[in-house]
């Protein structure tokens, strides 16, 4: 079996395997798991509105998963795109509130700021890193809680002491009354173009440019990179401030597009720690992503369906998520019975 | 409040707020000392908080008072077993060790809330009847000064905390296990050149690990929040890592690192009460466990090194 087609079977069967158990899960805890998976597949492709809001789902992952997955590929685990994307959230709701401006300025330089607060609170990790060699994972687990507490003086304080801000202006808005129509009043955005794009600018910047090639080395192996002249320094700090900008991109489009609002949060939305199952299951590449986040978006949207339609709580579907990435980071095992079996097939 | 009544108050809570960071912190201890890195901490914690809430829930009619320690010990089993599955992906099946705790961390939370929702019908747990209870250490608690600061009002866990980080200690830098523990975490082909079976020592040490967490989430469950939800356990497990790496590895250092964080928690949470502290905005209280880590793990650590094979899989045979 050549090594291509193995690369892509670990993940389906990854995927497949978290299913299965999930479903087991479900008949232990005396669930009907055919109900549980019908009421998830019409909690995503019920109708017009359902499909629209899944796709609107897909959005923040795709950046999310983009974020997680470049950092990785210069060997760096970025578990604050959860931080990064509500620094994100806040500086777009923000520009969107505060300023009156045409809309060709008003709506790109809310994103803009967006991709600059979540770099911003990426730089501080990478810093870190790159002059301390302090673990990125614990500084950006604790960057976190710290864009929680920030982000939510911050909102109380544009809101005048409310839990929610006013919604944005119209001009910094990513709201489209074309998709309205088309999705029955699903908050399905325009967003989804700019997460697409940012896909392709990804895999431009990895395969296309000197500084996405310095990224990767650095990745491989950061001995050599240093040997080779390149500055590894340079490369970790930029790696993590592109991995936050996209993270914080991935929160203007939960304020410009899906909630048009700031407001204050009892706990992290998920979408950040959803984006490391994303990368990892589309392997770190942009194409990946796209795959990993459509999966995933799709049943975590769907899930909301289960409780209502099937009685099961929506924590099924993040036992299946978790499942999936616990699959995934075994996938040694699972190549290795794939290459045994197919090595038994050959010798027949 | 004169100044002594304020250490009265808050170096109490601050070792209060510290057990649970101790025993989770030394469970990493054991872990990282054998050669893999434990980030799924946070989700063993949740773990040993779930069961320690549902089970004292369930058996408080059976056990009366002992129900708080029962409750103990039947989340030490089932994190000791829930980490089985880290030790599984991880050494025998060569997982990246950081994902796989990042996948055990999501299922604990899933599972947790799942069977929360399924037992109960809500998203949250009824509050527990029996707790933890402080009680005066005779003798100790009548010397001045020192009694009212560390020997009065006391949780019992407290003290098992201490107990266990200083066995920790012993056994890893007294016992021939500790010795085998240690080199398996530094240099595993030497190790099992001199024929210390380096699995083996693995999964007793993420076992452990699973359980040490049980028993903080659990405690932290019992004696400080009383129920369980999702915002039960937040970042605890987190900070009890960052302990440990704060505490260089070592138990006891690790058990200093945990009291550390416990101040920085416990004076963003009663600080409100203490003349002077109240005036600062509760927001800097708030951060302030975090950016302390933060600025421990950056500018403390200096010279220390994580055991040297700790996050690399053992592959025998292969140089």
């Amino acid at each position: 079996m050549p090594n291509r087609v193995v690369n892509i079977l670990v993940p389906v069967i990854s995927v497949i395997l978290g299913l299965l158990v999930g479903a087991v899960v479900m008949v232990v805890s005396g669930y009907d798991p055919v109900a549980g998976y019908s009421a998830l597949w019409n909690g995503i492709f019920g109708d017009s509105y359902t499909i629209g809001e899944t796709i609107r789902q897909i959005t923040p992952y795709l950046l999310s998963g983009l974020a997680v997955a470049f950092a990785f590929r210069t060997g760096l685990f970025n578990i604050g795109v959860e931080g990064q994307l509500l620094v994100g959230w806040f500086a777009a709701a923000y520009v969107g509130i505060a300023f009156d401006l045409p809309m060709y300025i008003h709506l790109p330089l809310a994103i803009i700021a967006a991709a600059v607060a979540g770099g911003l609170w990426a730089f501080i990790p990478g810093l870190l890193k790159a002059k301390l060699q302090v673990h990125e994972v614990i500084v950006t687990i604790m960057m976190n809680y710290i864009a929680l507490h920030t982000t939510n003086v911050l909102t109380r304080m544009v809101a005048d002491g409310k839990e929610t801000t006013g919604t944005i202006k119209e001009t910094a808005s990513l709201k489209s009354v074309f998709f309205e129509s088309l999705t029955d009043y699903s908050r399905l955005h325009y967003g989804i173009f700019i997460a697409l794009a940012m896909v392709f600018v990804m895999w431009f910047i990895l395969e296309k440019t000197t500084t996405g090639f310095e990224l990767k080395a650095v990745g491989f192996n950061k001995n050599a990179s240093e040997y080779a002249g390149m500055n590894v320094n340079k490369n970790i700090i930029l790696s993590m401030v592109i991995s936050g900008a996209f993270a914080g991109l991935a929160g203007a489009m939960e304020a410009l597009g899906t909630f048009q609002y700031a407001s204050v949060k009892g706990g992290f939305t998920g979408i950040g720690f959803d984006g490391i199952a994303v990368a990892l299951l589309g392997a770190n590449t942009p194409l990946g992503v796209v795959f990993g986040a459509t999966l995933f978006g799709a049943l975590k949207f769907g899930s909301l369906n289960m409780p209502n339609a099937a009685g099961i709580p929506v924590e099924i579907v993040s036992i299946v998520i978790a499942l999936i990435i616990f699959f995934v980071a075994c996938g040694y095992i699972i190549r290795y019975f794939l290459v045994k079996t197919n090595k038994k097939k050959e010798a027949k | 409040m004169s100044f002594l009544e304020v250490l009265y108050f808050i170096i109490p809570s601050a070792i209060f707020y510290a057990a649970p960071l101790v025993f989770t912190a030394i469970g990493g201890v054991f872990s990282e000392r054998s050669g893999v890195v434990n980030i799924g901490l946070e989700g063993l914690m949740v773990m040993g908080a779930f069961v320690g809430i549902i089970f004292n829930l369930t058996f408080v009619d059976t056990f009366g008072s002992m129900t708080p320690w029962v409750s103990i010990i039947a989340a030490m089993i089932v994190s000791g077993i829930f980490a089985i599955m880290h030790a599984v992906a991880t050494i025998s099946f060569r997982a990246d060790q950081t994902i796989s705790g990042v996948a055990i961390n999501m299922l604990g939370v899933a599972i947790a809330l799942f069977s929360v929702k399924m037992i109960y019908g809500k998203g949250q747990t009824d509050y527990i009847q029996e707790r933890f209870v402080r009680f005066d250490i005779p003798f100790l608690s009548d010397i001045p000064v020192l009694g009212p600061m560390f020997f009065k009002d006391v949780y019992s866990t407290s003290i098992l905390a201490f107990i266990v980080a200083i066995g920790a200690w012993f056994v890893i830098y007294k016992t021939p296990f500790g010795l085998r523990l240690r080199a398996v975490g530094e240099h595993p082909m030497a190790a099992d050149t001199m024929g210390v079976n380096v699995t083996k020592m693995r999964y007793i040490a993420v076992i452990l690990s699973g359980m040490l967490a049980g028993v903080g989430g659990a405690v932290y469950a019992q004696a400080i929040s009383g129920e369980f939800s999702h915002t039960t356990i937040n970042g605890q497990g987190f900070m009890a890592l960052a302990a440990m790496i704060f505490g260089k590895w070592h138990p006891l250092g690790a058990l200093g690192a945990a009291l550390f964080f416990g101040f920085a928690q416990a004076l963003s949470i009663i600080g409100g009460q203490i003349p002077y502290i109240d005036q600062i905005p509760s927001y800097y209280l708030h951060i302030l466990p975090y950016v302390l880590t933060i600025l421990a793990v950056a500018g403390f650590i200096g010279k220390a090194h994580a055991p040297k094979a700790s996050g690399v899989p053992y592959i025998k045979g292969k140089r």
